[in-house]
């Protein structure tokens, strides 16, 4: 013990002597650590590939994230950007056009130096339809794609094909790709099997501060350090502090839970309430701090199939009153209570609360109100047959089912309660779980269902995410995607308030606008906003540096700077 | 066997009750009261209180509702506590108990005569008809029935109501179990066809449905009566098995299987015992019927 102690400094002289310094550290904030020790995460699922161009799951995203890097980061913290991989940036005038400045003397996790070529070579491939990245339609504003030049060894413009408000926060997540590994399968058309996980892993080769050690399917990915890593602490120590981090594969909820709760895995990420509520019981015995960070940008809404399938017919969700009355009749302080013991927002807004600088904090809350939902229904047509049950302006009775995960009990609680708040209207709603990937064809290719509850997920604090959702083109367009023109005038109208705050570049302005938007989906109420989780993530007392955040990856946003306080081996 | 029969009578008496001896509809929820633990019955100079926000509120008999007991709201009285909707699990308990009878009466009932029909058949007319009544009925034992309840499921539309879905899996799980019954009454229509009694009727000329009718089936009744009293349980087994994996009656009615589905998730099991209830009142109920059969098995090879 004493000899390696005597030694240790040397070694480390050594180490920083062998991969040299990096030019442009960055260089962190937070409390300075020790290095060493391993942290071990239970995950539900497996990984299903760490290519950073195909990986789409979010298993598979959280190890890659933790082997990679982008060149502009969103702060999980701040939820502001900071610079990563590229050290600063200037944006024309116009707002047309960006250069990033690269840091320099950055390397691979393998040695190799990283320069301008490979960000030509990794928005290439982003960018290649024939990749199918899941990312693609992110670099498309109104279809064309944002152009990438390199200036010099150090320097890459950005031209963007029409204006594009916080465009400097799309970098975000686009991990850049070793050229001098990739390339060739990329040329040989064989990118999206590379990096599988039967890969060698010494071939796994990015800018994160971890690397890939071991892949064992079915059982764990094992992380090693980085050693050429470029951000720093205070103290000039190179992260990351751990020196592996363990994925494991619990395969449930409930597992994952378990093996932290007995201390076979260091933190949790998002347990249910209820399970949440089981692990407090324990924390103080067992040595774990739980979080509650909040509501995060998860939300869940009910919508109506308002496509105008044989299935739906001329329903009478296609009504305004009607979807109106259904939004009183929901009590949304039982759901939050009942499915998550508290540990969740209400919402009166299709954005969520953790969404802090964009919601319209100016949208009514909504209070339940039977007798108003009546007076809606029955000022539009629809009346009561003698038995109470609900019947819609051409005398049918009204009756539907909601559809919903059956993975996921959270879910199919929400439906359950919702199909008894609507009782005391005379409706008669059937709760149907199904199995995810048949929900989703059914939502989005079949059109075959009459009401669906699901959860959104934002991917940024920025109304751009919500893109994908609300312009009537998009094919997340829950209640009717992919529409050539807009049906409805109201529709039209979000797209156009929608595209014309995604060219403003003033914040107050692109507020107001996006305001405007929320307001319109209360009033039209195509989708119905439930509730929006807490975030809720937990860890070990000795894990320094654990700040959860509200944005993805939860937990381990900033594993470079986790380290265990008493030290560990 | 008059002791085990009584024993069955006591245990199944509150499920076929159920309507009168549940506080509460099985659909009711008291969204106040979400995963209470079972409820505490005071007793003050011998008459029965529940507490609630520190009054006390007295226990009714027949509060004037058509049921056994309940108490004044907003007091709330959970035998066995409550589930996550606040929903009373004794009152689903003897609800879910009647539709697993019933589940596994009906489909008993169905599966004995179809075994009848087949075991008759294949016994008495022999030949081909014994081969593909046998043979189908390996072929049927063979089959990996979960999957295909599983393919039936996904083939049925979204909503059915719950009498289509009870009806559907009683038929189903009727349906899948007269292979074992129609063996044994095979067996006995062989032997039978053999008896002297059987050969003196089929030599003064009576008919197929006569011999069949008359001299046949009376045989069968001891088989076929602890067949039933061992399929019963065996179906109401099935039933729970069913709606364990979602395949039965759906949300809010209530079904063992269903409750205790909900049983399964870890924080039920660590912090909301009283859940697992449905899995212990099956025990007494099943044992009840498995002793019956015993006894009639006993008697008959007496």
């Amino acid at each position: 013990m004493l000899i390696f102690r005597y030694f240790a400094p040397v070694l480390l002289v050594l180490s920083a002597a062998a991969y040299g310094q990096p030019g442009d550290a960055f260089i962190v904030s937070g409390i300075a650590g020790r290095s060493g020790g391993t942290l071990v995460f239970a995950q539900r699922n497996e990984p299903k590939s760490l290519n950073p161009a195909v990986a789409a799951d979010s298993a598979s995203r959280e190890v890659m994230h933790r082997i990679n890097a982008d060149l502009i980061h969103i702060n999980r913290e701040t939820q502001l950007t900071e610079p990563a991989l590229a050290k600063s940036w200037t944006v024309s005038s116009d707002g047309l056009h960006y250069v990033l400045n690269l840091r320099k003397g950055v390397r691979f996790s393998d040695g190799h130096s990283f320069d301008a070529d490979d960000v030509v070579f990794s928005f290439r491939v982003y960018l290649d339809e024939k990749v199918l990245s899941p990312q693609r339609d992110l670099l498309l504003l109104e279809g064309k794609p944002i152009a990438v030049r390199k200036l010099d060894a150090y320097r890459v413009a950005f031209d963007l094909p029409g204006p594009y408000a916080a465009a400097e926060r799309l970098f975000d997540g686009f991990v850049i790709l070793p050229r001098h590994i990739l390339e060739r399968p990329y040329l040989d058309g064989k990118l999206a099997e590379a990096w599988g996980v039967r890969s060698p892993a010494d071939q796994v080769v990015g800018l994160g501060p971890f690397r890939l050690k071991q892949f064992v399917p079915g059982q764990r990915v094992v992380l090693e350090r980085n050693p050429y890593y470029w951000k720093l602490d205070k103290e000039g120590t190179r992260l990351p502090y751990l020196s592996e981090v363990d994925f494991v594969f619990a395969g449930s909820e409930d597992m994952q839970v378990m093996r932290f709760q007995t201390g076979e895995s260091d933190v949790i990420s998002r347990p249910s309430a209820r399970n949440f509520a089981v692990l407090q019981k324990e924390g103080e015995r067992r040595g774990y701090t739980l979080k509650d960070a909040g509501p995060g940008l998860e939300y869940s809404v009910l919508f109506f199939n308002l496509n105008d399938s044989p299935a739906a017919g001329n329903a009478p969700f296609h009504r305004e009153s009607f979807r109106r009355a259904v939004s009183l009749a929901i009590d949304r302080d039982a759901i939050v209570r009942l499915v998550y013991q508290g540990r969740a927002a209400a919402l009166s807004t299709p954005v969520p609360p953790g969404d802090k600088a964009w919601v319209n904090d100016k949208l009514p809350r909504i209070v339940r109100s039977i007798p108003q939902a009546k007076q809606l229904l029955s000022a539009d047509g629809f009346s009561w047959a003698p038995g109470g049950s609900l019947l819609d302006p051409a005398g049918k009775p009204v009756e539907f089912s909601i559809v919903t995960s059956a993975g996921n009990s959270e879910r199919v609680q929400m439906a359950t309660l919702i199909a008894d708040d609507l009782k005391p209207l005379g409706i008669a709603v059937h709760v149907t779980p199904l199995d995810f990937a048949s929900l989703l064809n059914r939502v989005f290719q079949t059109h075959d269902y009459e009401a669906c509850l699901l959860s959104l997920s934002e991917a940024d604090a920025d109304p751009n995410t919500d893109m994908a959702v609300l312009l009537s083109s998009a094919g997340n367009h829950l209640w009717q995607p992919e529409q050539k023109t807009p049906a409805t005038p109201w529709e039209a109208e979000i797209d156009g308030l929608m595209r014309r705050q995604m060219v403003t570049r003033n914040r107050v302005q692109r507020k107001q606008l996006f305001d405007r938007v929320q307001a319109i989906v209360m009033d039209k109420l195509p989708m119905i906003p439930l509730v929006s989780p807490y975030i809720l993530v937990g860890a070990r007392n000795d894990l320094g540096n654990f700040r959860p955040a509200l944005l993805d990856h939860y937990a381990l946003w900033n594993i470079e700077e986790l380290y265990w306080r008493g030290g560990r081996d | 066997m008059k002791r085990r029969c009584g024993f069955l009578a006591v245990v199944l008496a509150p499920l076929l009750l159920a309507g009168f001896l549940a506080p509460y509809p099985y659909a009711e929820q008291h969204r106040e009261h979400p995963y209470v633990p079972p409820t505490a019955v005071h007793f003050i100079r011998a008459r029965p209180f529940v507490q609630e926000d520190g009054h006390l509120y007295p226990l009714r008999l027949f509060p004037g509702n058509g049921r056994l007991f309940g108490v004044d709201p907003p007091a709330v009285v959970f035998l066995l506590g409550s589930d996550a909707y606040g929903r009373d699990v004794f009152s689903r308990l003897l609800y879910g108990g009647r539709l697993s009878l019933a589940t596994g009466l009906l489909a008993t009932l169905l599966s004995l005569a179809l075994g009848l029909a087949a075991g008759v058949v294949a016994g008495y007319f022999g030949g081909w008809w014994d081969g593909l009544l046998m043979r189908g009925g390996e072929l049927a034992m063979a089959l990996p029935w979960l999957y295909l309840l599983l393919a039936v499921r996904a083939v049925l539309p979204l909503h059915i109501s719950t009498l289509d879905s009870f009806l559907v899996s009683t038929a189903i799980i009727g349906a899948v179990g007269w292979v074992r019954p129609a063996r044994l009454i095979r067996g006995v229509v062989l032997s039978g066809k053999e008896r002297g009694f059987v050969l003196a009727a089929r030599g003064f000329g009576a008919g197929h449905g006569y011999l069949i009718r008359r001299h046949l089936l009376p045989l069968t009744a001891g088989v076929a009566g602890t067949q039933a009293t061992l399929l019963i349980p065996q179906f109401m087994l099935a039933e729970m098995a069913l709606s364990f994996l979602g395949l039965g009656v759906g949300e809010p009615v209530p079904s063992w299987g269903g409750m205790l589905n909900e049983a399964r998730q870890y924080h039920a099991l660590l912090l909301h015992g009283w859940l697992l209830a449905p899995g212990l009142a099956a025990i007494p109920v099943l044992l009840a019927f498995l002793l019956v059969a015993d006894a009639w098995l006993f008697r008959r090879s007496e």
